[in-house]
Parts: structure tokens; sequence; C-alpha cells
């Protein structure tokens, strides 16, 4: 019998240290994930901003060659893409709960909506009316 | 995949912005770079876990309220639109970073998703009420004068001051406190730094709100990691800033010229010599005498065409004036209009072909080999002061120079100075003759005389 308890007794130490050290392993792990979830978020980060980089040399490079009579239209184009934001928006409506996120999130996708159907129709019109006297009329 | 179709769409946009680059392929550019956009919103969609309804309710109002306000707006308030367009993309990056703070997309936020997120909810909201002022103020809803009062710029440093501090607060605790304070601080900003800007500047301000509008989805891309985002939005923080200086030059004044002067104050550096002669009136039948014989007529369009209605009675006087056997040119300075390139919107939508419309470094050699020039609404633009008077305000502002064509009508109203009250000396040269009066029913009674013959 009292050796029973002993072996019992010993038993739940033995259980106690491997759990500890389960722990121990546990957050040693964790810490482990988010190191390299900190090393490819900053790898990403890098190239974003690389990305980013290019992109507005880019841009720049493309507007220097309009001609001023286009600059109207242009605007209003390039305003239309930057409803890109719409992609952002709706993102945001992804596994989304809570009156706050979804009034914002649905507030979000109304704006963009509006300024890429509205920036696109708007300047579709005003491209429609360039007319070369050779092609149209 | 969805990566595959994000370079797809961010390619369709290069594409699609360098073909607006030309007039022959600019409407199949918008078309590429729209349906870049959409692609992009498919490819985003392709997953699981979106509250549908609320998307599906979102776009269907967004849509309508776009497509209503495209479909009615007159080409005369493009640039009050495009204003308002730019504001609602603003707010959109607002509400896309805010909504990042109360629902992270990692479920917790780190500092490099803080940063961008309080930028693009920064940006977002000077963009929005920066684009509204400008909307109010060229809708003439609120006067178009500069505001300026003391301490202005104290006030616009102690904001920037609490939004970057607000900022450095937010990054450490990513506490929404910080986020609707930005709110209510980058709103005020934005309106604050528009309205010490004139009515005639607030093309150059929607251009570099643009741009802004543009940065802000940038930001909001760096939140989420997103590269469309990222490119696109890069993209036309890019141009809008290019379009910006393009549209400064052609004013002849700086960016922060345009931005802290306020205008008016500009002028008192120098107003310029005072201008001394007779100007020599013009009925409208020795107008269409001179006309009839001219064969070749240069029109210079300004806002006061538009103003008055005009460019369909212009559009049929150059018609006319083909059919008798004239070469018709029409020079269009890049900041004639409301906007740069407005002009060219008008006399499209009047259904003059772009062939005719001339740049003014095409325009000015052939100037003094022109028999007639007709400026109808147009001032400042044509200043033969711009190349002549060192002491004026316009000097070296690039213009049209109808001062050298053999006759030069100039259609106005009054003798007034234009919008910068610079004394235009066009109006008192040997060749220069004024036919005055409201442009429309000058240009009408042209039409009629050249109908009756």
């Amino acid at each position: 019998m009292r050796e029973q308890i002993s072996l019992v007794e010993r038993i739940q130490a033995q259980l106690q240290v491997l759990q500890e050290s389960l722990v121990a392993h546990q957050a040693e792990m964790a810490e482990a994930v988010t190191e390299t979830a900190a090393v490819r978020e900053s790898g990403n980060l890098g190239l974003t901003l690389f990305v980013f980089a290019l992109a507005i040399f880019l841009g720049v490079e493309l507007i220097t060659k309009v001609p001023s009579q286009l600059h109207t239209p242009l605007m209003s184009g390039s305003n239309a893409i930057s409803g890109i934001t719409i992609v952002g928006a709706l993102i945001a409506m992804q596994n989304v709960s809570g009156f706050a996120a979804v009034t914002l999130g649905l507030l979000a996708v109304i704006t963009a909506t509006v300024n890429v159907v509205g920036g696109y129709l708007v300047t579709d019109r005003m491209l429609g009316m360039f007319k070369s006297k050779k092609g149209g009329q | 995949m969805k990566e595959l179709i994000y370079i797809i769409a961010s390619v369709l946009f290069i594409l699609g912005l360098k073909r607006l680059g030309s007039a022959s392929t600019a409407r199949q550019g918008n078309l590429m770079s729209a349906t870049g956009m959409g692609l992009a919103v498919i490819a985003t969609l392709a997953g699981s876990g979106f509250a549908w309804g609320w998307i599906a309710l979102g776009i269907a109002i967004g849509s309508t309220i776009g497509a209503v306000a495209a479909k009615k707006v007159p080409m005369t308030g493009m640039p009050e639109m495009v204003a308002l367009f730019n504001g609602s993309g603003g707010i959109a990056s607002l509400f896309v970073g805010w909504a990042s703070q109360v629902n992270p997309p990692g479920g917790s936020l780190t500092v490099a998703e803080a940063i961008p997120l309080y930028l693009a909810v920064l940006i977002g909201g000077v963009t929005f009420t920066g684009s509204l002022v400008a909307y109010l103020k060229l809708s003439e809803k609120i006067d178009g004068k500069p505001i300026q009062f003391k301490g202005q710029q104290i006030i616009n440093i102690a904001l920037l001051g609490a939004l970057l501090v607000f900022g450095i607060l937010f990054s450490l605790n990513f506490s929404g406190l910080w986020i609707i304070l930005a709110v209510v601080l980058s709103f005020t900003f934005g309106v604050m730094v528009v309205i010490p800007i004139g009515g005639a500047d607030m093309p150059v301000v929607i251009a570099l709100l643009n741009s802004y509008s543009g940065l802000a989805a940038c930001a909001a891309g760096f939140i989420i990691s997103n590269t469309v985002l990222i490119v696109a939005g890069a993209l036309v923080g890019a141009s809008g800033l290019i379009l910006t200086g393009i549209m400064c030059k052609a004013m002849n004044r700086s960016l922060s010229n345009v931005l802290f002067s306020g205008f008016g104050s500009a002028v008192a550096g120098g107003s310029g010599k005072d201008v001394q002669g007779e100007a020599n009136p013009i009925s409208a039948e020795d107008t269409y005498y001179i006309l009839e014989a001219a064969s070749s007529v240069i029109f210079v369009p300004g806002y006061g065409m538009a103003v008055a209605q005009a460019q369909h009675a212009v559009k049929e006087l150059g018609a006319l004036l083909e059919k008798n056997g004239c070469e018709v040119q029409f020079a269009i300075h890049p900041v004639a209009g409301r906007m740069p390139g407005h002009m060219n919107v008008l006399l499209a939508e009047a259904d003059v072909p772009y062939e005719q419309l001339v740049e003014p470094e095409d325009v000015n050699p052939n100037m003094p080999a022109a028999d007639v020039a007709i400026v109808i609404g147009a001032n400042d633009v044509v200043n033969p002061a711009a190349r002549t008077d060192e002491t004026s305000p316009l000097w070296g502002m690039p213009i049209i120079n109808v001062d050298l064509a053999k006759t030069c009508i100039v259609l106005k109203r009054s003798l007034r100075p234009g919008y910068a009250g610079v004394e235009n000396p066009l109006f008192f040269c040997e060749n220069t003759r004024m036919l005055l009066g409201d442009a429309k029913a000058s240009v009408q009674a042209l039409v009629a005389a050249f109908k009756e013959d």
C-alpha cells in the first residue's frame, strides 16, 4: 500500500517535470516561430519597399511624356487608379466581426467604389469626345 | 495564383497609364486600367470568409453614386468632379486604415503595420477634407479668395507636431484613441492647408491631392503587404507629383509659392510697368471682313470662353472659316480652362478634332505668318509682358505670342485685367483690335455674317 502510494507520487512528480519541460519547450518553440515570422516579415518589407521605389520611378517616367492636352483625362484616369484601395477595403471585410469593424469596412467599400466606378466612367466619357478628323464622326 | 493576377493587374495599370499619353490610344488605355482594377477585385474576392452581404451592399451603393455622378456632370464642372472622386478615394484609405486597427489583419498589429496604418489614416484624411474644400472653392459654394489669418502657420505647425506625436504613441501601444485623434486632426489639417490657396490655383491643389490619395492607397498596401496596392498607389503618387510640377511651371509659379503665399500676395513682388495707350475697338462686321480675307486663323480660347458657353459657336465659326479655304488652328495654353487640359476637353465636347488643337511651343513659330489670331476669353496667357517686361509678375511665363500675328482680335467683356491683376499691353498694340461684349454673342454674330454670305 505504502509502496503503491510512493509509486503514484513518483509518477506524479515525473509527470510534473515532463509538463514543465513541455511548457518550457512550447515557449521556446513559440519564440522560434515568431522569430522566423519576424525574419520573413522584414524580408517582405524589404521587397515591398523595393517594389514601391521602382513603381515611383516608373510613374515619373510614364507621366513626363504626356502632352498637356491630355492632362485632365490623365488626372481623372490616375485618380480612378488610386481607387485600388478598394482591394484593401475588401480585405477589411474578410473575417470581419463587430459593429465598428463592419461599419468601417462597409464605408471603405462604398467610398472606394465611388472612386473607381465614377473615376473610370467619367474618364471614358471625356475621352469618348476626343475625336480625330479622319476617324470619328 | 492570386499574386499572378495582381501582377497582371499592375501591368495593365502601367500600360493603361502609358496609353493615356496619346490621344488616339487614351480611351483604350483607360479601359485597360479599368480591366486591371476588375481583375484585382476578382482576385481579392477569390477567398473565403468574406462578409458577402455587406460587400454587395457597399459595391451597389458606391457604383450607383459613382455612375450617376459621372453621367450627370457637365464638362465645365469636371475639375469639381475630379476633386470629389479624389476625396472619396482618400477617405476610403482612411477607413481601410481605421478598420485594420479595429480588426487587425493578422490578429494583432506589429510596428511594421502600425506605421503605414497611421499614414493611411493621416494622408487619407488630409486628402478628403482638402479635396472637399477644393470642390467648394471650384464650384463657388465658398469664396474662392485665399483665406489667410495671423498665426495660420503656427497652427499648421502645431497640428503637424501633434500628428507626429500621436503617430509615435500609436506605434507604441496601437490604441484606437490615437487613430480617432488622428482622424480629427488630419481633417482639420486638410482644411487648413487648402483654405489659404486661391480658387484659381485649385487645379494644382487637386493634382497634389491626387498624388496624396495614391500615397494613402500605397500606405494601405503596406498594412496588408499587398503588392498591387503598393504598385498602383505609387504610380498615382508619382504621376500626381509630376503633373503638379508641370502645372506650376505653366503658371510660372513654384509649388511652395502656390501653397504658402496665397494668390495676390505673389503679385506684390512687382506690379509691372504701367501701360499707357489707347485700345482700338472693332465692330463684328469689320471683324467679319478681316476673317473673310484671312487664309490662316489661330483661335486662342481661355476660361472666359467656357464661362460664356461659347465653345460650340466657336467650333461653328472655325468650320465656316475652313469651308472658306482658311487654315484653322486652336492654340491651347496648358493652363487654359480651370485645370490643365480642361480646354481640350471642352473643345472636344464641341466636336473640334484634336489635330486642330496645338500647344504654344508648336504654334508660336508660325505666329508671324498667321493672318489673324482671335483671343476669346483668355488674358494672362497671351500677355506679351511675360516676354518684354522684367518687372511684370508674369515675366518668364510661357505664353502664346498672339501680338506677333498680323492682326490680333481680342474678344472681351471689358478692358479689365485678368485674374492675376496684371495690365495687358496686348490690348494697346497697333495690330490689336478689341471686339468688346459677350464672347458668345460676338462669335454668334460672326457666324451669322458668314452664313448670310
